[in-house]
């Protein structure tokens, strides 16, 4: 049963990386990232990560994805990019073969530092709190974990929310004051400042 | 009373910084007798300093007084310091002596000249100098003195520049002391790096230079190394070869100059300076000596026999100069520095004596000095002629003027020479080269105060030779009258009146080489001398007074071997292009290498620069790779 | 053949594999497209292959730490799109169709 599901979920999940990569229009490239997304959150769903599989449903596949459609047809950039040349020469070859390079390289750190592959995570145990308890759930156990060990990086990440929003709200601002000068954003964003 | 050795060098200070600001406001005749004043205390300084010496027992004849630190630097402390002792007095003496009565015969001899004020400026300038060198402490006051000089020599042979060939000269003077004083610095830094010290005697904590206890930790190569260094200084600066070529040129100066700093003083500076780092010379390789006494006496000889074919009355003393200085040389290296400093008085008298003498005659004779146009003066002008006889008999060697005791003492010297056979022949050298040295100045005599009259009385180039004034009579009969007794300063007869000797002993008997040479021996060899000078004067006379026999002046001696042309010539030929490489490798290659240096930054920064071309994908490929790399070093290190 | 494949056991090494592969066409794609939209989109990819590999470790460890280090990736990841697109906007407006390729002006 693992298996299949795996399987299953794994394919969607390349396919939908691979359209991501390949397709030419934008529109595209997003629906194929929302397939991956959701084979992603299958496969946590599998691993015991039941919250994670719902917050990246909501959030990634909910709220970035469709965050990316909005700007693609807000700027209307849903022309389909030319793939067939690349000005920049030798990058396309240089990119496979860092590709090819990079999952060699985890591959290979894998398969030649570890004798039984079955138990490849050799590190401490449990060091924040056990996965696997029966008494409480997934929920509980991220909620403890996060508002006892980790309140501190909880609060910041909050706090990186709101720069989030304000970056947003300065970055897209239109100039207001002087038409067309480039240097017009810079100085609303002087003003913010004050 | 000695403590007021400071004094000495001072006064004539005094006398150029009050020249400087208010020469030209003074005046003729005033700033002259200014200048010769404050260098008249000098001498009197000296005297005062020397009685205080004097009175002390012979052994603590040493006295060093700081002023202060003048070069605290690491390492090396050097101070503004003199010394007195028995050789800096002597020096200290007949140079503020001669040099005050050059100083009164200068007022006489410069009159109407427009830069009269800065002449008597550079006069006592050239005086502290020299005080400077001969009373210094240590190597650096020394050399002060030494460029000091070196300098007013400069100032005054091109007095006036004007004249494009008085400039030259000037330059030429100042370019081959150069040559010198590299040789001088160089001797500095050997000191310095061996024995960590500059000063000549321990002075307080540290050992001098010249002490037994610095120098018998020294190996003999170094010495030898440093005396050498020296020695090349001291051709330089006192005119032997290779580097005597400054010398005649520098006639271009004015008389006064050329008695005082090119007879008198500053040419004998190389003297004293060997004198004063005997021990080194001492301690050295034997070869040394014999080097410097070879270099002395070839070039005594060579310069004789160049001076018995000049015709300008200044060229024959200016060529005379350079071959007794030859004779000094030969002495220091036959390790007579007695001998040599004895010389080197009555040298100074003598020449100075005929210098002015020569200047009186150009003077008579407005501005006259081929001495083909001159002729029967000591009709018109007595008393310069009787106080020149006097020197000319002097260095002639004819006893009892001091000439011939002096010369005497060093032939002996080189004769009694313990070492190979080179000795003999070197005192041969010397003995053919006082043969000439009479020969040429009786010539002198004859041509300039007897025989016929051959100058101009009538017609646009009329002179009519006349007196010299008595500032300038005075000097010259007071050097005549040390002309005649000088010699009485170390007469050979006895010990006990060996002045001289016995004086100079606590600095130079350690180094001094004893004579071991029977009386008789040292009776005939003065006899010789005596009577191959005596011929010399009759031969002379038979060509120059009575024209019975025919003068030998032939074209190689008058253009002095043709040395300056060889020069000329090699300079501008193989010399300029060996000079030309090493600029351009100093071109090409040291600066070639720094500029390389930048050559290469920027090169390399241009062709980096490619690097960036802007686009953000290939930053990003680059990151990528890079997070690979250190990936694989990770991994490789753990596999 | 059912008996082969019933026993193999999907362990965590397969989760790695397919998180490293996934970070692969994640790096490749975002190298070589350029539209700037979609390039984001692949650093998405690569983000998610990281957020697999730890939830794998955090179920072979047994330890909720992984998960609540995926939670912190979500966070920072949806706070980069956020200020990313922001960037993206104001940089289209002027140049409406630009490419990654046109925002060349730092050449060296």
């Amino acid at each position: 049963m693992q298996l299949v599901i795996f399987v299953i979920a794994a394919a969607v999940i390349v396919a939908g990386a691979l359209g991501v990569v390949v397709s030419a229009n934008p529109v595209h490239a997003a629906l194929s990232l929302v397939a991956t997304l959701f084979g992603i959150a299958v496969l946590f769903v599998a691993q015991d990560a039941h919250f994670l599989a719902a917050v990246q449903v909501i959030v990634y596949a909910g709220a970035i994805v469709v965050l990316f459609l909005f700007v693609i047809m807000l700027l209307g950039v849903d022309r389909s990019e030319d793939l067939d040349t690349e000005p920049l020469g030798g990058q396309r070859p240089a990119a496979v073969v860092a590709g090819i390079l990079l999952v060699g390289v985890a591959l290979v750190t894998l398969f030649l530092t570890h004798r039984d592959l079955d138990r490849v995570a050799i590190g401490a145990r449990s060091v924040v709190g056990r996965l696997t308890d029966p008494s409480e759930d997934n929920v509980s156990k991220l909620g403890h974990a996060l508002f006892t060990d980790y309140l501190f990086a909880f609060e910041i990440t909050s706090v990186l929310l709101i720069i989030a929003v304000v970056a947003a709200v300065v970055l897209a601002r239109r100039a207001s004051r002087t038409m067309g000068a480039p240097e017009a954003a810079s100085d609303d964003r002087a003003e913010v400042v004050e | 009373m000695v403590e007021l050795v400071w004094l000495i060098p001072a006064l004539p200070l005094t006398g150029f910084l009050l020249l400087v600001f208010f020469g030209r406001r003074i005046g003729e005749p005033l700033a002259g007798w200014l200048a010769t004043l404050l260098c008249g205390g000098a001498f009197a300084a000296t005297v005062v300093v020397f009685a205080g010496l004097w009175s002390k027992p012979e052994h603590e004849r040493h006295f060093q007084q700081v002023l202060f630190d003048w070069l605290p630097a690491g390492g090396l402390k050097v101070q503004l310091g003199f010394l007195v002792d028995p050789l800096a007095i002597t020096m200290a003496l007949f140079v503020t002596g001669v040099g005050t009565l050059i100083h009164l015969y200068s007022i006489g001899y410069m009159h109407g000249d427009p830069k009269f004020s800065k002449f008597f400026l550079y006069l006592n300038l050239f005086a502290f100098s020299m005080l400077m060198l001969v009373l210094g402490n240590n190597l650096l006051v020394t050399f002060l003195g030494w460029e000091g000089v070196g300098t007013c020599s400069y100032f005054l042979i091109a007095f006036w520049f004007t004249d494009e060939a008085n400039a030259s000269a000037g330059k030429k003077a100042f370019i081959t002391n150069r040559i010198g004083d590299w040789g001088f610095m160089v001797a500095m830094f050997l000191a310095f790096a061996t024995a960590g010290t500059l000063t000549y005697f321990s002075n307080g904590s540290t050992a001098g230079l010249l002490d037994e206890v610095t120098i018998a930790h020294l190996p003999a190569y170094t010495t030898t190394a440093i005396a050498a260094l020296l020695f090349i200084g001291a051709v330089g600066k006192s005119a032997q070869l290779p580097l005597y070529v400054w010398l005649p040129d520098a006639m271009a100066g004015p008389t006064p100059v050329s008695a005082l700093i090119h007879a008198a003083t500053m040419v004998t500076s190389g003297v004293y300076l060997m004198t004063r780092i005997s021990p080194l010379l001492a301690h050295g390789y034997t070869w040394l000596p014999a080097l410097i006494a070879v270099v002395g006496a070839v070039t005594a000889l060579f310069a004789a026999t160049v001076a018995i074919a000049q015709n300008d009355i200044k060229k024959v003393l200016a060529y005379s100069t350079v071959s007794q200085l030859g004779y000094m040389f030969l002495a220091v290296g036959s390790g007579a520095y007695v001998a040599a400093i004895f010389h080197m008085v009555t040298h100074a008298f003598f020449k100075a004596l005929l210098f002015l003498g020569a200047g009186s005659v150009i003077h008579g004779l407005h501005d006259e000095q081929d001495m083909r146009r001159m002729g029967g003066l000591r009709k018109y002008m007595p008393v310069t002629a009787v106080t020149f006889i006097i020197a000319w008999l002097a260095i002639a060697g004819v006893p009892p003027f001091a000439g011939f005791w002096s010369k005497d003492d060093i032939l002996l010297a080189a004769w009694a020479h313990t070492g190979s056979a080179l000795w003999q022949v070197l005192w041969f050298v010397g003995f053919v080269t006082a043969l000439l040295t009479a020969y040429y100045m009786s010539r002198q005599v004859f041509m300039v105060f007897f025989g016929e009259e051959r100058f101009e009385t009538e017609g646009e180039h009329a002179v009519h030779p006349h007196e010299a004034p008595w500032t300038m009579l005075v000097p010259l009969v007071a050097l005549g009258g040390l002309s005649f007794v000088g010699g009485g300063l170390n007469l050979p007869f006895n010990d006990s009146i060996q002045f001289l000797d016995r004086w100079l002993a606590p600095v130079v008997e350690a180094t001094q080489r004893p004579l071991d040479v029977a009386g008789a021996t040292q009776a005939g060899l003065a006899i010789a001398t005596a009577v191959v000078s005596a011929l010399s004067i009759l031969v002379a006379a038979r060509v120059y007074l009575q024209h019975k026999a025919r003068a030998i002046e032939p074209e190689l001696f008058a253009r002095a071997w043709y040395y300056d042309e060889s020069i000329s010539a090699f300079v501008a030929g193989p010399g300029g292009e060996a000079f030309e490489r090493i600029a351009a490798f100093d071109r090409g290659i040291v600066d070639g290498a720094v500029n390389g240096v930048a050559t290469l930054v920027r090169a390399g920064a241009t062709k980096l620069r490619l690097a960036q071309s802007g686009y953000v994908r290939n930053y990003a490929l680059g990151i990528a790779v890079g997070a690979l790399i250190l990936v694989g070093l990770f991994i490789g290190r753990a596999v | 053949m059912s008996v082969v494949l019933a026993d193999l056991h999907v362990t965590e090494t397969w989760y790695l594999v397919l998180g490293a592969l996934l970070f692969t066409i994640g790096a490749i794609g975002l190298l070589v497209r350029r539209n700037p939209l979609v390039m984001f989109m692949c650093i998405e990819l690569m983000l998610n292959a990281v957020n697999l590999t730890f939830v794998s470790f955090a179920r072979a460890l047994d330890d909720i730490g992984g998960q609540v280090i995926v939670f912190f990736v979500l966070v920072v990841a949806a706070a980069e799109v956020v200020a990313g697109l922001g960037i993206i906007v104001a940089l289209m407006r002027k140049r409406p169709g630009a490419t990654a390729d046109d925002i060349s002006i730092l050449k060296g």
